[in-house]
């Protein structure tokens, strides 16, 4: 544990030297989250797998690491970004370089008239009251050091506002490229979106490194409001270095009959967290999660997910895949709460692993928890092989094992992949499935 | 001689369920093998096929002068050989076409003749799509998934179209079928059937046999072929059932 206090005195000594920085900054509302944030931080620990929501999910390796703060890179027009971006698709793009927002790579479209997509720096320095009215109340840091640091850290990120009624008919695309090379770093993007009353949009939230195998720690957090009757498409796709730590939340605050959709698309880290939050606020709430995880070698994926059937007649639908090989691990807890008030709930979840190595392992929880009488719920997990009866078939028809196998881990995991309604999002998806498979020899 | 099955012995989870199968086929033919539930054609099937849940004890099978045991499943399909499964696998996810594009450019590569674009693929496809009555939409949809029995079926033989086997092994496909679909089943396996490839057809019931006309029959009891013959021996066996074939049988193994 020595260590460890170690490594909050560093994160503590960076925020003084943030603090500092601040400069006029200080006396903004937002610097109140800050410091409470940071207060909090000081009282926690960082959790052991004593702890149940961090049973399977061992964190020391982060811990060994003394981080950086990121530092903005001034020539960020030398980075190549055209590798992340989606073929054939019309969209705005803005970039975040190890965190911050990179007017010269960023190309925002002609957007619907008061749409806004702008760096979450610039807005809270205008003093935009959405932000104002929204940051920091979804995701609660009171007993969650990572978020409290995130928090104590917001300084950059995505906000997103599209104003009630206005649909914006082309995806954003968010792309936050880290860019370690020798220097260990962290960074914290900080995202708010919020969809107005009968809006419709798409997000993508993209991490990727520009090297395979940086070391650097991201600590995001995305608050997410869909007000009523607003339709929501998110996707979050991982591809990090396989030496980062990712540590992702996500908070969904789900007004009467909004729609969220969920997507998370993870090829891993040395160790990625994802926590995703919702709760449903107004009856007539929709929400569907899906997941897909793709883990080789050491690395260790971990989903954490809560919905809570705060009100009535709402739906969640939720579907989790993971793909291990070699020694990596996987976890998946997803909880499903059913308030005693929320009758005529619908809440659906499944979690499927297939393990194709003797040492990966898959640690998987449903759990629901059910005070409402007139609901309709199940979940179910199941963690196998590949279908041995699908094999011999398709090597009866004179397909190779290799090339039989790669062809049904894709189906596996097309099934998650196929409710992506982003087109070019979801081709260059099976791109790197398909690459990852070596289906194309 | 294209296939010769000598003295074949098989076992599942232990248990012997093939007793020393002889067979001749040679190309040009239809071979018919009948029997009662049980019996073991299924297990033939299989074991032609290469499903490594039937482990061979004894005996062995020549096919196209190679020794077909040792060959894999995959290499089995790529010299020729095909099985029409009797439960054709659902695989979500896998469409029909990906399915046959990959598996007849293995063969091709295998048999060193160029792989076919997706034009000439496409063009393959749909005038084998005819034969079995089958449609555009069933065709680009996973394989088998949420198919009718006879669609499951009509499928087995399209597949058995596009690959073109010099053995085709048809495992019950009639089992199941209505009137209509089995003739349409039946219609496409006789265009299949020339000069140069072979059929074995393995079948419970005679009733197929008035659509597919076989040279021979043979059938299997207990995990032998108990009597050869020719079409007539399929109609007697539908007029006496199969008690006809038990009853001597079974007296023999006694004594």
């Amino acid at each position: 544990m020595e260590n460890t206090l170690d490594i909050k005195k560093i994160y503590l000594s960076h925020f003084a030297d943030f603090e500092h920085s601040l400069n006029g900054g200080k006396s903004h509302p937002i610097h109140q989250l800050r410091k409470s944030a940071i207060s909090n931080f000081s009282e926690l620990q960082f959790p052991t797998t004593k702890e149940e929501e961090w049973k399977y999910t061992n964190i020391s390796p982060l811990l060994k690491h003394s981080f950086e703060p990121a530092k903005r890179i001034f020539k960020d027009t030398e980075i190549k970004v055209n590798h992340y971006l989606f073929d054939k698709m019309e969209h705005s793009l803005i970039v975040f370089v190890n965190g911050f927002y990179s007017k010269e790579l960023s190309k925002i479209k002609d957007l619907p008239r008061g749409v806004i997509i702008k760096s979450l720096a610039d807005a809270i320095k205008e003093d935009h009251p959405i932000v104002n009215q929204h940051l920091g109340k979804y995701a609660d840091f009171k007993n969650h050091i990572f978020t409290s640091l995130s928090s104590a850290f917001v300084q950059d990120g995505a906000f997103i506002y599209v104003p009630d009624g206005k649909v914006v008919e082309d995806p954003i695309h968010i792309l936050f490229l880290t860019f370690a090379g020798k220097n260990k770093i962290f960074i914290q993007p900080r995202n708010l979106f919020v969809a107005g009353k009968n809006s419709q949009s798409a997000i993508i939230e993209h991490f990727a490194s520009l090297a395979k195998d940086d070391i650097y720690f991201s600590n995001s957090v995305t608050e997410i409001v869909t007000e009523e009757n607003a339709f929501l498409d998110h996707i979050k796709l991982q591809e990090e270095s396989v030496q980062a730590f990712h540590i992702g939340r996500m908070d969904v605050h789900q007004e009467r009959n909004s729609n969220f959709v969920s997507h998370l698309i993870s090829f891993g880290a040395d160790i990625s967290r994802n926590d995703f939050n919702s709760r449903f606020n107004g009856e007539g709430g929709e929400s569907m999660l899906n997941g897909l995880f793709l883990v080789e070698g050491n690395q260790l994926f971990d989903a954490h997910t809560l919905i809570d059937h705060a009100k009535p007649h709402c739906n969640s639908h939720e579907h989790y895949k993971g793909i291990l090989t070699d020694s990596s691990r996987g976890v998946f807890n997803g909880k499903v709460i059913v308030r005693k008030d929320a009758q005529k709930t619908n809440a659906f979840q499944e979690n499927n692993n297939i393990i194709l190595s003797d040492n990966a392992l898959v640690n998987t929880k449903p759990q629901l928890e059910i005070f409402a009488d007139d609901v309709k719920c199940s979940h179910g997990a199941t963690i196998g092989q590949l279908d041995n009866d699908a094999m011999f078939y398709l090597k009866s028809r004179g397909i190779g094992d290799d090339k039989a196998k790669a062809i049904l881990i894709h189906a596996f995991a097309s099934d998650v992949v196929r409710y992506i309604k982003v087109n070019p999002v979801r081709d260059y998806i099976e791109g790197i499935l398909k690459s990852k498979f070596h289906e194309d020899q | 001689m294209l296939l010769e099955i000598k003295n074949l012995h098989a076992n599942i989870e232990g248990k012997e369920i093939l007793k020393g199968i002889n067979l001749k086929v040679n190309i040009g033919e239809v071979h018919a093998i009948m029997g009662p539930n049980g019996s073991g054609k299924s297990t033939l099937a299989q074991v032609l096929a290469g499903r490594e849940e039937y482990e061979v004890t004894k005996g062995e099978i020549i096919y196209n002068e190679k020794n077909l045991l040792e060959l894999s499943p995959e290499d089995r399909a790529r010299e020729g050989v095909f099985l029409a499964f009797q439960y054709p696998v659902e695989i979500p996810g896998v469409s029909n076409t990906n399915l046959l594009k990959t598996a007849l450019n293995e063969i091709r590569k295998y048999q060193g003749q160029p792989e076919l674009d997706a034009m000439e693929f496409l063009s393959l496809i749909k005038s084998k799509m005819k034969l079995v009555e089958l449609d555009q939409t069933l065709v680009s949809r996973s394989v088998n998934e949420g198919f009718s029995g006879g669609e499951k079926k009509r499928n087995e033989i399209f597949q058995m179209a596009v690959l073109e086997p010099k053995l085709a092994v048809l495992d019950e496909t009639d089992s199941g079928l209505d009137i209509d679909a089995l003739r349409i089943v039946a219609n496409g396996v006789n265009k299949l059937k020339s000069e140069k490839n072979a059929i074995v057809v393995v079948t419970h019931y005679q009733r197929l046999l008035n659509y597919i006309v076989p040279d021979f029959v043979h059938v299997l009891y207990k995990g032998k072929i108990v009597r050869s013959g020719d079409k007539s021996l399929a109609l007697e066996l539908e007029e006496k059932g199969y008690d006809w074939i038990k009853a001597p049988s079974d007296s023999v193994e006694v004594a």
